[in-house]
């Protein structure tokens, strides 16, 4: 590794030779390093699950506009929506075809625990905006009761999720109703819930014996083929004389959506402060071994100093020791954020993984930090006065 | 006591350290030429002004009044980059010797010479294995100071500060922490090696076992030089 570091910087790699002198000291710092990785893993695998989470069930859905009411920042969120609209809009020569989103919490009492799923209830007969693939059996949905069940929900088991057919339906009770599952889609745990659900409008309103079916909680539109969506949204604002109601993209929507979770909402501004904290410990971290580092050699450095070296040459020194704190810390950094993101997946379903943009960027970050903290210790070398070694 | 081209050429300085009612005279109207290769020891009691003296011609703190000259170069009023480029000609050895105890012996002779831009890393090591091996240390160059004795490492520092091939060496009490022996061991040493490459010396020193080694004997006195005596 010397010879190594001496080929890269073409002198003795003097702050690798100074952080490897006292290898208790090193571990220590590497460690230190790590765990601040650690956390930013952690709370940045929370953010994307986050992320995952609240846009997975935009993905159930296909639409080109959705409208929602002035209050409704997220798609479990705010108040309904007039149906009139979704008819209003439909007569817009863009807009081929309309459906009435309606969203609730449905818990299921299982005697050990509950299971929360965030249900939607649509129209079975309008699958033009359900996205194929996605959710199947749709038509089964048009029977009372009938329900198409999110598999990898958290709390409900594989084994008895996987034997959900329409032969072998999964009959149980909630709200005061029985419902039946007789298929099921791929969602999986979020923030809000623990799974998804299905059900045909009119199963929605028996859940929901005080919502209305004339007031959803959004309308997804889809537009004719070559459409534009800005110019069919304009006109839809002309054309819907309720002009508190929200009328976007749906990509939009599932984007301020997501801005909303991460800004306003308190698990999303916990998770951001996160971030932030772990960057500050790990800035403080290589502060501290850096100036408790330089403090430890001021003497060297005087004497370096009355040799005739100059400011660079310091600064080259504590930024190579920086960079060697950053690099070196940033691996077990990264192979204990990934087992934590894993287990904790494992253990609450929901979408934690070790991407590689996180792993980009908490290394970009570590090396920038690092090199920061390096410079912010540099002050420290001031103290360094070569006529004092006299 | 003017010298043709001399290492260092100092003419009526003064220097003074605090301000104000606390304001103390260090150094009072020094004039003294070092000719090339000779070998001065700088003698006085405490607070005589002989540090102040070596760390002012070393290039350490600024000059504050009157003239003193170093290779030729003015000090009175130089800024950062010429005093740094000047101690670059220049060879320290300190009372303790101030080796870096994570370098080995040849990395912290290496550093005496990579200091000077555009030596690469094999011709420093060939350089500092050199003079590692005139100082009697070809066996110790891989060690740390911490495994080499008192009387090692000044020597070590001795070859740090002639590996670059200085112009002019500035020692401070060199021998302070050393037993007899040592002490006469690395005189012995700084002296020869300076002679065979020419290079000047300027050593403080309060031991008198060193200083039938000296071609010249300045005495300083509450800063001022009260003798010059010797060979030169």
């Amino acid at each position: 590794m010397t010879r190594l570091l001496q080929r890269l910087f073409g002198r003795l790699p003097i702050g690798w030779l100074q952080l490897t002198h006292k290898r208790g000291r090193f571990a220590a710092a590497l460690s230190g390093v790590a765990f601040a990785n650690v956390l930013v893993f952690v709370q940045l695998g929370l953010m994307n699950a986050m992320g995952a989470a609240t846009l997975k069930p935009y993905g159930f859905f296909q639409a080109d506009i959705m409208i929602s009411a002035s209050d409704a920042n997220a798609l479990s969120d705010g108040g309904n929506v007039a149906r009139q609209w979704m008819l209003q809009a439909l007569a817009d020569p863009d807009v081929a075809e309309g459906m009435g989103l309606f969203v609730g919490n449905v818990p299921w009492d299982r005697g050990d625990k509950d299971i929360t799923f965030t249900t939607f209830g649509i129209d079975p007969a309008r699958s033009g905006c359900v996205t194929p693939g996605v959710i199947e059996d749709l038509p089964l949905l048009q029977v009372q009761g009938v329900t198409i069940l999110d598999r990898l929900a958290r709390g409900l088991p594989r084994e008895e999720a996987a034997a959900i057919r329409p032969q072998t339906p999964l009959s149980f009770e909630t709200q005061g109703r029985t419902l039946s599952a007789v298929g099921t889609f791929a969602g999986g745990g979020g923030f809000g819930g623990d799974g998804f659900m299905v059900v045909s409008d009119q199963t929605f309103l028996s859940l929901f014996p005080t919502r209305s079916s004339a007031a959803p909680d959004h309308i997804l539109l889809r537009l004719r083929p070559g459409a534009n969506v800005p110019a069919t949204i304009t006109r839809l604002h002309s054309l819907i004389s309720d002009k508190s109601l929200r009328i976007r993209s749906y990509a939009d929507a599932g984007a301020e959506d997501l801005r909303y979770q991460q800004t306003q909402r308190p698990t999303g501004v916990i998770f951001g402060f996160g971030v932030l904290i772990g960057v500050l410990v790990g800035l403080v971290i290589v502060y501290q071994v850096l100036s408790a580092d330089v403090a430890d050699h001021l003497r060297e450095y005087a004497t370096f100093k009355a040799m005739g070296y100059g400011p660079r040459f310091f600064v080259g020194i504590v930024t190579e020791e920086a960079l060697v704190l950053g690099v070196l810390g940033f691996l077990p950094g990264l192979v204990i954020g990934t087992a934590i993101l894993t287990l904790m997946a494992a253990v609450t379903t929901l979408p934690l993984t070790m991407t590689a943009g996180m792993a980009v960027t908490v290394f970009t970050g570590t090396v920038v930090f690092s090199t920061l903290s390096g410079i912010i210790a540099t002050r420290r070398l001031v103290a360094a006065d070569p006529a004092d070694l006299f | 006591m003017a010298t043709e081209n001399p290492i260092v050429a100092v003419r009526a300085l003064n220097h003074w350290f605090g301000i104000g009612d606390a304001r103390k005279q260090a150094l009072d109207d020094i004039n003294i030429d070092l000719p090339r290769g000779s070998f001065t020891v700088l003698m006085g009691p405490s607070g005589s002004g002989k540090t102040t003296l070596l760390t002012l011609i070393g290039c350490l703190r600024s000059v504050q009044d009157g003239s003193a000259r170093l290779l030729g170069q003015e000090l009175q009023g130089a800024d950062d980059d010429v005093l740094t480029r000047l101690r670059q000609r220049l060879g320290f050895i300190f009372q303790a010797h101030n080796l870096h105890e994570s370098l080995t012996a040849l990395q912290n002779v290496m550093m005496g010479v990579q200091v000077r831009q555009g030596v690469t890393d094999a011709l420093a090591k060939q350089a500092a294995a050199r003079v590692l091996g005139l100082v009697g240390l070809s066996d110790r160059v891989d060690y740390l100071p911490a495994n080499l004795s008192g009387g090692q490492k000044q020597r070590v520092a001795v070859a740090r500060a002639l590996a670059g091939n200085p112009a002019l060496v500035l020692a401070d009490e060199p021998t302070a922490a050393l037993d007899k022996d040592s002490a006469a061991d690395v005189v012995d040493l700084l002296k020869r090696l300076a002679a065979e490459r020419g290079t000047t010396t300027l050593l403080v020193t309060h031991d008198n076992r060193i200083l039938d080694r000296a071609d010249r004997i300045l005495t300083l006195q509450d800063g001022r030089i009260v003798s010059i005596s010797g060979k030169g």
